[in-house]
């Protein structure tokens, strides 16, 4: 039973809420008629929803709260339920098989433009793990991502466009362009650490967007690039439905190649020297780290999987215009590496397919969607900080005698 | 002078100054560690030791003054515009007052992290994992453990940094700085919040890391018993100055040292 204190803080909340929600729904000015409704009846579901909701939000709360105590006591944090699932090879293997028979036939069992959804999630899975490198394990905050995104697609475009350069031929240069643009990036921001670095990042991201946009003679401006060809498979002609297949294993593929590369870097001297970086600059360039290469890989990896990100994106939409690279995308990828969990490959992933599929799914509830996508983004980060797969890290354990060394 | 050898002295530093805008942290201060040797370096709070360290190993540039080391078998060289990790990997290791390791990070990574600078594989190494990498890799635990095993702190070896307590933490730094294979190693307070069981092995640590270990030891210390039983000579610093140097005994009879310490008899 709720006690008489509880009631009261329910009531109390259920008045805020009803005052500051008053503007919305309950006025409504007709302009037309210049007429005043006064909707009392919403002010009143406003009131009863979140007296209730009040209880089950404190409910979450507590729950959370036992949950790291029991955390803190015990020595090693438990493991979740899927954590230790996975570890057991007995499960892992064929959830994985599972896994890829889905990859496999979801073109073939859903129409063309769910097809076309998963590609773009796809493309912000391989996004999301470049900039996992940056912000997950280095630990710099990277606000202008979306830059390298840029770069990577309007190199494809323009070398088209001026050279027929194909998709296959642009997707390493996009690659190394995005490599490039993160050292020369990197390179005057590496004094720079947490919100100064953000801000720098972020006007950085500003300053190619307004490039593109105003240099007409070089970027077509706002109008943008159009007719980009769709990547090409030994000269074949593909219809629609196929190209579109295409792009979809082309996707599946990068993602994998993306998966592998990070995975080994993240276990690498190099990973281990990002992750040092992070925790304590100072400390890890005392014990031997050097700050300005290890920082300069960092962002120049990250942008790395951007540019390849921005090819695959500019020969799926065949148009890009500077809008699809505003501030905007770069929350999204942020959004995706915190949201997913900082530094866990898998968290990104699901991170990725969650914040781009959801809004696309929430389409049913039209006007809402965004307001239930922001409600879904503050819950998370309220009961779980640490990311929908909170950072278990693979770590170097060592077995009793002998040199082996296990990875979790 | 006591330690007049042949060899020069491994860390000589010669009229190192360091001003911080108008103030001045350090003040033509000079000093010389012999292989082999235990040093301590005290003063009162504020004296400028810390603001040493840091010169030495590359975190504050020095404004003027030399410093000069010589590891053993090679010859001296100048180390006044190294980086803190070019300085680390010429062999000067340090740790930190206020504890500075890897909180999210194992024990066992904390050294690993140590050993980096004695490793050489670079991106493309961790991506395709040649054979070079992987006997590295490999390299790298078994040599981390072994120094973990010099410490004592194998026990620990699994456990997150942070979840240590704190003797330990303290040790996990000297652990992580013996990784680095240095000659010198420069510890900052290592006993600052120690109990006096964990003290005392310390104590044990220091010197057998001395005499096992081949490293030379400098060390900034307040508390006076550790620094009176481990060292052989002890420098005394105040306002950045060197006021006196010499054996403990010497040290602890000098009287611009009780002055110091303790303040002007007469002006009590």
């Amino acid at each position: 039973m709720p006690s008489l204190a509880e009631i009261k803080k329910s009531l109390l909340t259920s008045i805020w809420f009803m005052f500051l929600t008053f503007p919305v729904m309950v006025i409504r000015v007709n302009t037309i008629y210049k007429t005043v409704e006064w909707r009392w009846w919403s002010l009143f579901y406003v009131g009863i929803g979140s007296f209730f909701l009040s209880f089950l939000w404190r409910y979450l709360i507590r729950r959370k709260e036992t949950g790291q105590k029991k955390v803190q006591s015990g020595r090693a944090p438990d493991k979740s339920l899927l954590r230790s699932a996975l570890d057991r090879p007995g499960i892992f293997i064929p959830a994985l098989i599972v896994l890829a028979a889905v990859a496999v036939i979801f073109p073939f069992l859903f129409s063309m433009y769910q097809t076309n959804i998963m590609i773009n999630a796809l493309i912000y899975v391989v996004v999301g793990l470049g900039l996992n490198i940056v912000v997950g394990l280095a630990g710099l905050l990277d606000l202008g991502y979306v830059a390298f995104y840029a770069v990577g697609a309007y190199s494809y475009a323009l070398l088209n466009y001026h050279f027929g350069i194909g998709f296959w031929a642009a997707l390493p240069i996009g690659a190394g362009l995005g490599f490039l643009f993160g050292i020369l990036l990197g390179f005057p921001v590496l004094r720079l650490r947490g919100d100064y670095l953000a801000i720098v990042t972020l006007g950085f991201g500003e300053i190619i967007r307004l490039i593109l946009e105003n240099w007409n003679e070089f970027s077509f401006g706002p109008s943008g690039i159009a007719n980009i060809p769709r990547p090409g498979f030994f000269g074949i002609d593909f219809s629609l439905q196929q190209a579109t297949t295409y792009i979809y294993f082309l996707m599946i593929g990068l993602v994998i190649f993306t998966i592998f590369v990070v995975n080994r870097l993240q276990n690498s001297r190099i990973g281990r020297a990002w992750i040092a970086l992070r925790e304590d600059e100072i400390a890890c360039q005392a014990m031997g780290i050097d700050k300005t290469k290890t920082k300069l890989t960092a962002f120049a990896l990250g942008a790395t999987w951007a540019g390849m990100g921005g090819v695959v994106f500019a020969a799926k939409t065949t148009f890009i215009n500077p809008a699809s690279f505003t501030i905007w995308e770069s929350i999204i990828i942020l959004c995706i590496v915190v949201l997913g969990g900082m530094g866990s490959i898998v968290g990104i992933v699901t991170g990725a397919l969650t914040l781009i599929l959801l809004p696309e799914y929430l389409r049913a509830f039209s006007q809402y969607r965004m307001l239930i996508f922001g409600i879904i983004l503050v819950a998370m980060m309220v009961f779980r900080p640490g990311g929908i797969v909170s950072t278990v890290r693979r770590t170097y354990q060592f077995e009793a005698l002998g040199s082996k060394n296990d990875k979790r | 002078m006591i330690n007049a050898k042949d060899t020069p002295p491994i860390l000589e530093v010669k009229n190192l100054t360091k001003d911080f805008g108008g103030l001045r942290a350090l003040d033509k201060l000079s000093l010389e560690v012999f292989q082999g040797e235990i040093v301590a370096l005290i003063g009162p709070n504020g004296a400028g030791k810390t603001t040493f360290f840091n010169c030495i190993t590359g975190m504050y540039p020095p404004t003027s003054g030399d410093m000069l080391i010589a590891p053993p078998g090679k010859k001296q060289r100048r180390i006044n515009h190294l980086k803190p990790n070019q300085v680390t990997a010429q062999g000067l290791a340090r740790t930190f007052q206020n504890i500075r390791l890897f909180p999210n990070m194992t024990v066992l990574e904390n050294v690993m992290i140590g050993r980096h600078c004695r490793m050489r594989s670079g991106v493309l190494g961790a991506v395709f994992r040649p054979k070079s990498t992987i006997e590295e890799e490999k390299q790298v635990v078994a040599d981390s453990y072994a120094v973990l095993e010099k410490i004592g702190l194998t026990k620990f070896v699994n456990e997150f940094a942070k979840n240590l307590p704190y003797g330990a933490q303290r040790r996990l730094e000297i652990a992580r700085a013996l990784a680095t294979e240095p000659f010198i190693l420069l510890l900052d307070e290592p006993a600052a919040g120690m109990n006096p069981l964990e003290t005392k092995e310390l104590d044990k640590l220091i010197v057998r890391l001395r005499d096992e270990e081949d490293v030379s030891i400098l060390l900034i210390e307040h508390d006076m018993k550790l620094v009176m039983s481990l060292s052989d000579r002890i420098f005394v610093m105040d306002y950045g100055k060197k006021i006196a140097q010499g054996t403990p005994r010497e040290i602890k009879n000098n009287p611009v040292v009780i002055k110091a310490y303790l303040g002007e008899e007469t002006d009590a």
